[in-house]
């Protein structure tokens, strides 16, 4: 039951400075645990979070075993035309998410 | 032989004295207690983490499952209207079991009822879900549990429980959460136990849980043996605690350090 939470301004004046906020659902299994009875936890972590803008690539991370349960990412840009954000989670295990928002710009 | 006597009722009235509840007026949720930052953060309903879990629970709510192939949305339509104010009266009485229910019971409960399904295990992600989509419904209504008069000797035996101390180091919950709650304890705030958030998102589970989760972690830091899940103790203690917050309003899902 993965999912993710979005929050991308629908509207803005071109030239306006904006926020994007997701959130992902993860358990972010650091693979450094061990169970009761010995056993190392494996390893379960997102490993990459990409943001397209109408195609082209405007903000990527790489995620480590550090970061806690349900990444919050957080990033400015500039709104410069309507269009779409695609968002690409993906990691360990076949984990691969993805999400979009659209926004005009007036 | 007089003295002894009288000095063992002086010192009951002092100890009764000392765990003096705390009066109406200075009441607070564990989120005035909190740094700004995790104030935003349970503000913000796209930065809160526990609205993931409420939106698992609101997919769960309407799928059909069970023998019965029955979904929550189908005897309880939309939740946002007939769930809304519900989780604010939990624990409540069931008329069958003739004793307090919590919301996660009660979900279990109609689970197995009606939708003649495995119950789901406490702490688990879908139990966490529904009843946060169920809890979520009642944001900002002032908390009602306990006004049923039946459940009033569950109250009193959940202030007991309250006000025992128990474990290695000998505590009871009121000794922290009525008498110290202005202190810290080990850099953290000792809060006042007012039940407001459950189920909430703890930065430091890294997940949500529930309050009888937070329960047994308080009771195992007393160095006491936790209840299982589901024990009636338990409920008892999550309705007296109810009781105690009551007026106070919901803010499931809460965010707590």
């Amino acid at each position: 039951m993965a999912s993710a939470l979005i929050n991308v301004p629908p509207k803005a004046k071109r030239g306006d400075i904006i926020e994007i906020k997701t959130l992902m659902s993860h358990i972010m299994e650091t693979g450094y645990r061990h169970t009761a009875t010995g056993e190392v936890v494996p390893r379960n972590i997102i490993t990459s979070f990409t943001c397209r803008f109408n195609g082209a690539e405007i903000f990527r991370a790489d995620l480590f075993p550090a970061i806690a349960a349900n990444p919050f990412m957080t990033f400015f840009t500039t709104a410069t035309e309507s269009g779409k954000f695609e968002f690409e989670w993906t990691g360990d295990q076949g984990f691969s998410e993805h999400a979009s928002a659209s926004i005009t710009v007036e | 032989m007089r003295f002894p006597g009288a000095i063992a009722a002086a010192l009951l009235a002092a100890s009764a004295a000392f765990a003096a509840e705390i009066p109406q007026g200075q009441r607070r949720s564990g989120y005035s207690f909190m740094k700004p930052d995790t104030r935003a953060m349970q503000d913000d309903d796209t930065a809160n983490p526990g609205m993931l879990w409420v939106l698992d629970g609101e997919a769960l709510w309407k799928r059909k499952l069970g023998a019965a192939n029955k979904a929550c949305a189908d005897c309880h339509d939309d939740a946002r209207s007939s769930m809304k104010g519900v989780a604010a009266r939990y624990p409540a009485f069931d008329q069958t079991l003739r004793r307090p229910v919590d919301l996660e019971q009660r979900i279990n409960s109609c689970r197995s009822n009606h939708q003649q399904a495995p119950p789901l295990a406490f702490e688990s992600r879908e139990l966490l879900a529904l009843t946060a989509f169920v809890a979520r419904q009642s944001q900002g209504t002032p908390i009602e549990a306990a006004s049923d008069p039946q459940l009033a000797p569950f109250v009193a035996k959940g202030r007991e429980l309250y006000l025992q101390r128990q474990g290695q180091l000998n505590l009871a919950c009121t000794n922290c959460h009525d008498d110290n709650w202005d202190k810290h304890l080990a850099g953290s705030a000792i809060t006042q136990g007012h039940a407001t958030g459950y189920p909430l998102y703890r930065l430091e589970w890294q997940s949500l849980g529930s309050l009888q989760r937070r329960l047994r972690a308080c009771i195992t830091g007393v160095r006491a043996q936790a209840y299982d899940y589901g024990a009636p103790e338990l409920v008892e203690l999550e309705l007296y605690l109810m009781s105690r917050a009551r007026g106070m309003k919901m803010e499931a899902p809460a965010v707590r350090p």
